[in-house]
């Protein structure tokens, strides 16, 4: 445990392997997000950058290797206790609670915070009480971070790309993380929208002090806001280094161009 | 149109949003509470059982309605809540409202050991796997005679309150009033609490739900509980007001009478079952009346209650999915902001792709 937290690694995976039938679609991947930096995984299309956030949020059982988080090894942990643990995620193709409005959204982020229960909940004692306003309270403040206060009451199903990709984002940073995966968050955001969106992964790192492991195609806003990239392709990883290093990176222009 | 202007977390946390709701539905039960002083025997008798029905409703739409799991067996329920509150009351001598809550947790603890394996189901598979139940439990009521009286029922007497006889339709109409009120608060509190959030989450998606720290499975079959709990607090009920019971009061039909119920009514929403109730509790009387008007040729026709009811159910999905209660909120929207009414105002958005359900 103790040899784990010496080399500094927020999250680390070990070898990480995971086989669908003949198909190795993550093969012995290794890479060490630190604590406090935004770290990217670029790569082609099905090169296993998904699968290995599905691996990481433990929706996939691991084939091989291990997932090691703030020191404690949780390769076996049930998927329901990956949030409590502080790492929330966010989805490429958007999964929010389509017929409940964002403040309800957001609340069920809180879900892995809550400590009441159901026999108090029935009588909606003061301490069920309590606990709402403390998880309103919370989620109030990443409203106000996010600008979303003109949509607090809206239903999803009525909400534009854009602002759903944005409480996909609150709804994870609800959840009191340490470690934020991204699923491709700009993907379908126009320019302007991609502008916000780096400001406030900054913001993210800068003012909640929350670390960013994020897949991410567009190469502008990867270079803007990543101190590091790691770069795969086929399940394997390719390169790993600064943006302008990977991008460099005779194996990553192979993959990208096909030369 | 009514403005709210918001000043604390608690106004979006309490039971009534703002005074006109406290205004309606204090009316609304002043006019529940008296209207046995107005009305006739046959009809107070009626209006009983629409909150059966609607208490019923009320599990099985937080089951269907808010964790997005389909039952055509709780008719079953209603039953194992009707069989166990008879034989604690004239068996066991245990006291109605003892016998009431304890016929609750029976049906709740027979709903979650169903639950524990077929909560691995999901959709038509789980409708299927509730429908088996039911005939199942159909037959276990026709055979274990020393509990249920087997095929010939069993007779069940006017409910006891601790040291009082209750004698009329009156009395009995204020008690399921009182127990549907119960109910209904509690459900309330829980839709509005972390539970009740959990299970809309699951409802919408699994997979993300799981990603917030839900436990998948528990949040279902504690749905899968208080479900079959009220539903068998619904079914104690039904047996005082059905005088008698027998097998086959809880068949298919039933199970189906309730489903259509709460889809009529409005899914997700508790106002639906009210709605629902309603018209299921009505409908029967309504064709009674009308089949003496209507030519023999159409009105003679054996099962014409059961055409109705299908008719209804499909009329309702293909022309408003969002039931009674949908079509009243879109009523009030036009009123509300009258004359800016636009009909795309509630036309379905476009479904964006979902990751693929890992399943």
């Amino acid at each position: 445990m103790s040899a784990e937290r010496a080399n500094g690694a927020l999250l680390e995976a070990q070898n990480l392997t995971i086989q669908f039938g003949g198909l190795r679609a993550v093969d012995a991947v290794s890479f060490a997000v630190r604590p406090g930096e935004v770290y990217t995984i670029v790569g082609p299309n099905g090169a296993g950058k998904t699968t290995v956030f599905n691996l990481i949020s433990r929706i996939y059982e691991v084939t091989d290797g291990r997932i090691v988080f703030e020191g404690n090894d949780i390769t076996a942990v049930p998927p329901h206790r990956i949030a409590r643990m502080g790492i929330a995620r966010t989805f490429q193709n958007i999964e929010l609670f389509e017929h409940a409005t964002v403040l309800q959204n957001l609340l069920v982020g809180r879900h892995c915070r809550n400590r009441t229960n159901l026999w108090s909940e029935v009588f909606f004692t003061p301490g069920v009480l309590r606990e709402e306003l403390l998880h309103r309270d919370k989620v109030e403040r990443i409203i106000d971070l996010l600008e979303l206060q003109h949509y607090r009451e809206q239903i999803i199903a009525n909400l534009p790309y854009g602002v759903r990709k944005m409480v996909e984002l609150a709804r994870a940073l609800s959840t009191e993380p340490t470690l934020l995966l991204l699923d491709e968050p700009a993907s379908g955001l126009n320019i302007e929208e991609t502008d916000d969106l780096a400001n406030w992964i900054d913001d993210i790192k800068a003012d909640l002090k929350i670390t960013v492991l994020m897949i991410e195609h567009d190469m502008r806003l990867v270079s803007r806001v990543s101190d590091r990239v790691l770069a795969m392709n086929q399940g394997r990883v390719l390169a790993e280094g600064t943006p302008a290093e990977v991008q460099r990176h005779p194996d990553v222009i192979r993959a990208y161009l096909g030369a | 149109m009514r403005n709210l202007f918001k000043t604390d977390y608690v106004q979006d946390i309490r039971l009534f949003e703002h005074g006109g709701h406290i205004f309606w539905y204090g009316l609304l039960l002043v006019g529940v509470f008296t209207a046995p002083l107005l009305m006739s025997e046959f009809f107070v008798g009626e209006m009983s059982m629409v909150f059966i029905y609607a208490l019923a409703g009320i599990g099985l739409m937080l089951l269907t309605g808010y964790t997005g799991l389909a039952s055509l067996g709780h008719a079953a329920f209603l039953g194992i809540g009707a069989y166990a509150h008879n034989y604690f009351v004239t068996k066991l001598g245990i006291a109605f409202p003892f016998a009431l809550v304890m016929a609750g947790f029976v049906a709740a603890a027979c709903g979650i050991a169903f639950a524990l394996p077929a909560l691995r189901m999901t959709g038509i598979y789980l409708a299927i796997a509730t429908l088996a139940f039911a005939v199942i439990v159909e037959q276990i009521f026709s055979h274990w005679a020393s509990v249920t009286g087997g095929f010939r029922g069993v007779k069940v007497d006017r409910p006891n309150l601790v040291g009082w006889q209750t004698t009329t339709e009156t009395h009995f109409y204020y008690i399921c009033l009182v127990v549907l009120i119960l109910v209904t608060l509690g459900a309330r509190n829980i839709l509005r609490s972390a539970t009740g959030r959990a299970m809309m989450a699951i409802r919408d998606s699994e997979i993300s739900a799981q990603s917030m720290g839900i436990h998948i499975a528990r949040t279902k079959v504690t749905a899968f509980g208080l479900s079959t709990g009220i539903t068998g607090i619904a079914g104690a009920l039904l047996a005082h007001k059905l005088q008698f019971i027998t097998p086959e009061a809880f068949d298919l039909i039933l199970s189906i009478q309730l489903l259509l119920m709460i889809v009529v009514g409005g899914l997700g929403s508790l106002h639906g079952c009210f709605y629902g109730a309603i018209i299921v509790a009505f409908l029967p009387q309504f064709l009674a009346l009308i089949k003496d008007v209507l030519p023999p040729s159409i009105g003679q026709i054996p099962g014409l209650q059961g055409g109705v009811f299908g008719l209804i159910l499909v009329l309702f999905i293909l022309l408003e999915p969002y039931g009674i209660y949908g079509r009243w909120r879109k009523v009030r929207l036009f009123f509300e902001i009258f004359p800016l009414y636009r009909r795309a105002t509630f036309r379905r958005q476009r479904g964006y792709l979902k990751t693929e359900r890992m399943r």
